[in-house]
């Protein structure tokens, strides 16, 4: 058994792209908390095969990655800040809605909005305390519903995922809510991808 | 390096003021944003469509190795702008001195969608892979090949299959990949999507972005999995996806198949 700081260590000396997604995937599978400043550090490094190992190591450690990821969020780097934005929305842990709220509408990055609006599905809402879940419920439903109004189409199809996911997470008065919205913009929707989601989304929301 | 230059100058122009830019002769630097500017845009106005017919014969824009450079971007803003008028003279570029408008101009007739350019394309063609070898001290080949190929695959020139073919075995990777594709476009035979799958899995990443791209444009469908898997931005596999779901889409507009749902799922995984 390799100790973590043999492990992290790989992933500082790493000489080439492959060596560094090696060294990712064995920090990443440790689960580690100690891993948790390494794996954030990766996300900047503009290697998009180690950013998904590293993503996904700390979605594995989960919520106690969250208040280091809260941290160090606040970065020029909008590859690094969407791969967080990912992680956050894989931990689904509600101390980062605030952060997701925000991101899917106002951030410049296209990719750090849709992987927010993606986020905002698949929150854990069952950590919530249940006199705010309804709040914090209607406040993903409206920014989704803006978010379905995006310039780019890979964030309205993101904030068509997250409808989903939420529509079969909510009681009925959000689904009816989700599912009129669906039909609405169905019409509207000028790309074809994107009007497929909204169809898979609405069969199997039934 | 200029484009980069082009993109701030850019928020500052008007339409005027760029047809204007570009019928001056006195400022080159002005023509030059002008031209890049009205193809970004994707300007429809006859008059930017005239002015760029009339850059693309600039003799006064030299670079330091003998090219021209407002040639190239006219060339360029030509094929974006659709306009078939600009058809014959960009037939006439493909037999130009420098090598990069006869590119710019071989990618301007892909996207114009007008066969009677088929026949100067296949020419460039001719010779075969021996004779598409580098240019001594150069960094291209003596023709545009990838370009060549790419655009007789889009315009769907079968006439063209014999001599493309070939370059499958061309020792340049993206040479033998725009083969792959144009194969593939003109053909539908899985082989060639499946040289495209094994592209994704090579070492250099710019290899793999633009393997993803080419799978894209052809909407090859049994690539899903392996554009989902291969190591890229996740950005670009979402692109390449979207491709893919277009094309199998467009085949089946009333109802979602289980393969358009394969292909979102995937999706869904990269956001």
């Amino acid at each position: 058994m390799i100790s973590i700081e043999k492990l992290i260590e790989h992933v500082n000396k790493a000489d080439s792209a492959d060596a560094l997604l090696d060294a990712v995937e064995n920090l990443a599978d440790a689960k580690s908390e100690l891993a948790i400043p390494t794996l954030i550090e990766v996300l900047g490094f503009n290697n998009p095969g180690a950013a998904v190992a590293a993503v996904e190591g700390l979605i594995k450690i989960g919520e106690s990655a969250v208040p280091q990821l809260l941290e160090n969020l606040d970065t020029y780097n909008y590859g690094a800040r969407a791969w967080m934005i990912r992680a956050f929305a894989g931990i689904g842990d509600p101390a980062a809605l605030d952060l997701l709220l925000k991101a899917a509408v106002t951030d410049f990055s296209q990719s750090v909005r849709r992987a927010a609006a993606r986020g905002l599905g698949i929150i854990n809402w069952s950590k919530v305390a249940p006199e705010k879940v309804a709040i914090a419920q209607e406040q993903a439903l409206q920014t989704l519903f803006l978010a379905t109004e995006d310039g780019e189409w890979i964030v309205r199809y993101a904030a068509i995922t997250g409808l989903h996911s939420l529509g079969n997470e909510t009681p009925e008065k959000f689904l009816t809510a989700i599912a009129n919205k669906l039909r609405e913009i169905l019409t509207q929707e000028p790309e074809i991808v994107v009007k497929a989601r909204i169809q898979l989304a609405l069969e199997q929301l039934g | 390096m200029r484009d980069e230059e082009g993109i701030r100058e850019a928020e500052q122009l008007t339409l005027d003021q760029a047809l204007e830019n570009l019928r001056q002769k006195e400022d080159l630097g002005l023509r030059y944003y002008a031209a890049w500017w009205l193809g970004k845009f994707r300007v429809q106005e006859p008059e930017a469509v005239d002015l760029l017919l009339v850059a693309l014969e600039d003799e006064s824009d030299r670079a330091p190795d003998g090219g021209y450079p407002l040639r190239r971007n006219a060339a360029r803003a030509l094929g974006k702008l659709g306009n078939k008028k600009a058809v014959p003279a960009l037939i006439r570029c493909l037999e130009f001195p420098d090598f990069y408008v006869r590119e710019a101009a071989a990618q301007a007739l892909e996207n114009l969608d007008d066969h009677r350019c088929v026949p100067s394309l296949v020419k460039l063609l001719e010779g075969g892979v021996a004779k598409a070898e580098f240019v001594t001290g150069k960094p291209h080949l003596v023709e545009p090949c990838e370009a060549v190929i790419e655009a007789l695959g889009t315009l769907n020139a079968t006439e063209a299959i014999t001599f493309i073919k070939p370059f499958l075995g061309h020792s340049v990777a993206k040479v033998k990949y725009a083969a792959a594709r144009a194969m593939y476009q003109l053909t539908r035979e899985n082989q060639y999507g499946e040289i495209l799958i094994q592209a994704l899995s090579v070492d250099d990443l710019q290899l793999r972005r633009s393997a993803l791209m080419d799978l894209a444009a052809v909407g090859y469908l049994p690539a899903g999995a392996a554009i989902a898997d291969t190591l890229a931005e996740n950005s670009m596999k979402l692109i390449a996806l979207k491709g893919l779901l277009e094309k199998n889409l467009d085949a089946n507009s009333t109802k979602l198949t289980p393969e358009s749902i394969q292909i979102m799922d995937y999706m869904d995984s990269l956001l």
